[in-house]
């Protein structure tokens, strides 16, 4: 075994490598992903190993960046498009909605559109506007698109090679706050399926499901609630859509009790749609209503708030004990 | 080498592009030589008192310390974040101080300086880059309208007041702020097109500070930013933006244009970004030392400086008042930043709706709950 310790920054740097070295259609663009290998440092060095006409420093046009990833893809290109953050990849939600999404649809499938839409997204990182936003609802709604959200090093250093080699349009979601996490990454290892969640803790009490970067706190909540003598379960759904229910069903059947959290709005996100399935599917084995923790319906905050709006471990074990007391 | 590449420009090649890259013509707007010499300009003159031209050194000596300072608080942990605008001054004095009080400026994140001749408190610009709110000024009673962070958005939302001013028969104009990378977006080329098409009395002044981030103008474009105005059919103009002389005349007169109805101008104000793109960003990644010292040279303050001093016009008096004025505007930015008071909680529910909606005040009163919860407990 190869194992070394990486963060989720540099998992996703080395995935990156990886599948550019696998594949020679694979194109990556965006802004300031050369020179600078990206604010995050995500591309670090591959500019100067792949060379830029494979590491593209695209002019400053989010629309531009996907639309032209369409052409690319009819051409045979494997496309991974780097959005700077959540919020600027509004400028490209009509070429993702419209075009991206439907074209494998409307050409029958003739044209598939192997692009990959990297974005970090979150919050928790003290920025100021448009830099902390959770916009995977929009995607998820969107016939057409997949959406992961990965939360560990192992998960995006294989995550994103998966996702490259995979034949349809996917959001890959990067938790920009967690991207200096650390953890053994095995690169011989056999990958789990990209879209499959997973069982991260065991429990029998409640069963909390998390995505992205509030695995890690649903994991602090686990263990804190643990000192109370209370047994949480803890899912890692790892992709937003398709969803992969089943192991939460077979977890729900067991405790009775479901927590879903997100940073993004309660209203309409992912845990309304959560909700919904497990109670068509688990109804009687509900102890407690489907709960939600996530952000107010407020724009995103100025970072001063941002902890009072972000869910933590506190909100977390609130509605782990509000599921109890049903 | 002080003087800015003038007359024939070569626009540099797209690596792997293979086109030809026919050399353009370029016209420089410059009334003060970067060694402090006024010079002539036969379509744009000054009249200029020397009151008038001493307040223009102050306000560019103010916006520079209020800058430092701010990069000094954010260092300390104090600001999230900061934009630096080192080196573009005379390009954002020169900008605001030509809008008349009726004028509107439609800002990007880096405009301190317009702010700052727009009488907007350095402390509610501060308050942003802290996080305590998204800017704390009356946009329209300022005649300055909020930070705009999503690139070249706010070129659209200038060209749209613009067309309200002119719906109202008002003698306004309004000026919007982009950088040179924003003129990459397909919005920013929508405001142009609907300014041109509209006649709209709006004024586009792009500070060509050489870099988006890391991207070079070359990445942008290939021929020189004002020759694009050509294109939508409107007038465009270079002007040195390290000139505070110049961008004050070319502004005027653009915006005089636009008030007397003749429709949209482009100012490519020509400059340099001496900073960091904010404090978050290694400039050394991407960006070679010399290519600062060169601008250096051309730095926009030291000329006025120069002129001011060579034709006796300021004395050590009067800059020594300057600087005793900086010392304390950054005492008091210093200490406004340390007392801000951090946000109520309960303000992120409070103005998201002109009126405020049954589902979003129950949250608001759950939240207030629940945060009353931990009191109870004691924590
Ligand atoms: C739509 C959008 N995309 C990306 C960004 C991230 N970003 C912030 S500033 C910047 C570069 C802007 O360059 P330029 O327009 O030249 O202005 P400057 O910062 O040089 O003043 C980028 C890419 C953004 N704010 N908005
Ligand atoms: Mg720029």
């Amino acid at each position: 075994m190869t194992a070394q310790t990486l963060t989720i920054g540099k998992a996703l740097n080395l995935g990156l490598r990886k599948a550019m070295e696998d594949d020679a259609k694979v194109v990556l663009m965006g802004e300031d992903i050369g020179k600078l290998g990206g604010v995050f440092r995500i591309t670090d060095g591959l500019q100067k190993d792949f060379g830029e006409a494979r590491v593209v420093d695209t002019p400053l046009a989010e629309a531009g960046i996907l639309g032209t990833a369409v052409g690319l893809a009819m051409r045979g290109y494997r496309p991974v498009c780097e959005i700077q953050f959540d919020g600027f990849v509004f400028p490209a939600y009509n070429q993702i909605v419209t075009q991206v999404a439907k074209m494998h649809a409307r050409s029958r499938g003739t044209l598939p559109m192997p692009i990959v839409i990297r974005i970090p997204f979150g919050g928790g990182i003290g920025a100021v506007e448009h830099h902390s936003e959770s916009p995977e609802a929009y995607f998820a709604h969107t016939a057409g698109l997949k959406v992961v959200a990965v939360s560990n090093p192992v998960d995006a250093y294989w995550g994103i090679q998966q996702a490259i080699a995979a034949p349809d349009p996917i959001v890959f979601l990067e938790p920009k706050r967690r991207y200096w996490e650390k953890a053994e990454v095995d690169v011989d290892a056999t990958p789990d399926p990209l879209f499959a969640s997973r069982v991260v803790r065991g429990g029998d009490d409640v069963t909390v499901l998390a995505y992205g970067p509030m695995v890690k706190t649903a994991l602090q909540a686990a263990e804190a609630a643990a000192e109370e003598g209370r047994s949480v379960e803890v899912v890692d759904l790892r992709t937003v859509s398709p969803l992969d229910l089943d192991p939460v069903y077979e977890s729900v059947r067991r405790t009775g009790r479901c927590v879903v959290v997100h940073e993004a709005p309660v209203t309409l996100g992912l845990g309304a749609e959560i909700a919904a399935r497990v109670t068509e599917t688990c109804f009687h084995s509900l102890e407690a209503p489907v709960l939600r923790v996530g952000g107010y319906d407020t724009p995103y905050p100025p970072s001063k708030l941002e902890e009072e709006y972000l869910p933590d471990l506190d909100r977390v074990l609130d509605a782990v004990d509000r599921a109890m007391e049903f | 080498m002080t003087a800015l590449p003038e007359t024939r420009e070569m626009v540099d090649p797209v690596p792997g592009a293979g086109a030809p890259h026919l050399p353009q013509r370029t016209q420089l707007v410059q009334l003060l030589t970067p060694e402090g010499d006024r010079v002539e300009h036969p379509e744009y003159s000054l009249e200029i008192s020397d009151e008038e031209l001493r307040g223009l050194y102050r306000d560019l000596a103010l916006v520079r310390r209020w800058d430092v300072e701010a990069t000094a608080l954010q260092r300390q942990g104090e600001l999230g974040i900061w934009a630096s605008l080192l080196g573009q001054e005379a390009a954002q004095i020169g900008a605001g101080r030509a809008m008349a009080e009726t004028d509107m400026a439609f800002p990007t994140y880096r405009e301190h300086g317009v702010a700052w001749a727009r009488g907007v408190d350095p402390l509610h610009v501060i308050s942003l880059f802290r996080g305590v709110d998204n800017g704390g000024w009356d946009p329209v009673a300022r005649g300055f309208n909020l930070y705009t962070v999503v690139i070249g958005a706010q070129t659209l939302h200038a060209t749209g007041y613009a067309m309200g001013v002119q719906r109202d028969g008002a003698e306004q104009a309004v000026l919007a702020f982009l950088g040179d990378g924003a003129t990459s977006q397909g919005e920013v080329n929508e405001a142009m097109i609907w300014a041109a098409s509209f006649s709209a009395p709006v004024v586009f002044f792009c500070q060509n500070n050489q870099y988006a981030i890391s991207v070079p103008l070359e990445r942008q474009s290939r021929v020189p930013l004002y020759q694009r105005a050509a294109g939508f059919g409107f007038p465009g103009v270079r002007v040195d933006g390290n000139d505070v002389l110049a961008v004050l005349a070319v502004t005027r007169q653009a915006l005089q244009a636009a008030r007397e109805g003749q429709g949209p101008t482009f100012i490519e104000a020509f400059t340099y970004r001496m900073g960091a793109h904010t404090t978050s960003d290694d400039p050394t990644r991407y960006r070679l030392a010399s290519e600062l010292e060169e601008w250096k040279l051309r730095d926009p303050i030291a000329r006025l400086k120069a002129h001011l001093s060579r034709s006796s016009i300021a004395d050590a008096a009067f800059f020594d008042s300057v600087e005793a004025e900086a010392d304390e505007l950054a005492a008091r930015i210093r200490s406004g930043t340390l007392e801000m008071p951090d946000p109520t909680p309960t303000s992120m529910f409070d103005s998201v709706y002109a009126e405020q909606t049954p589902q979003l005040a129950q949250q608001r009163a759950d939240f207030v709950a629940y945060r009353a919860s931990f009191e109870e407990d004691g924590e």
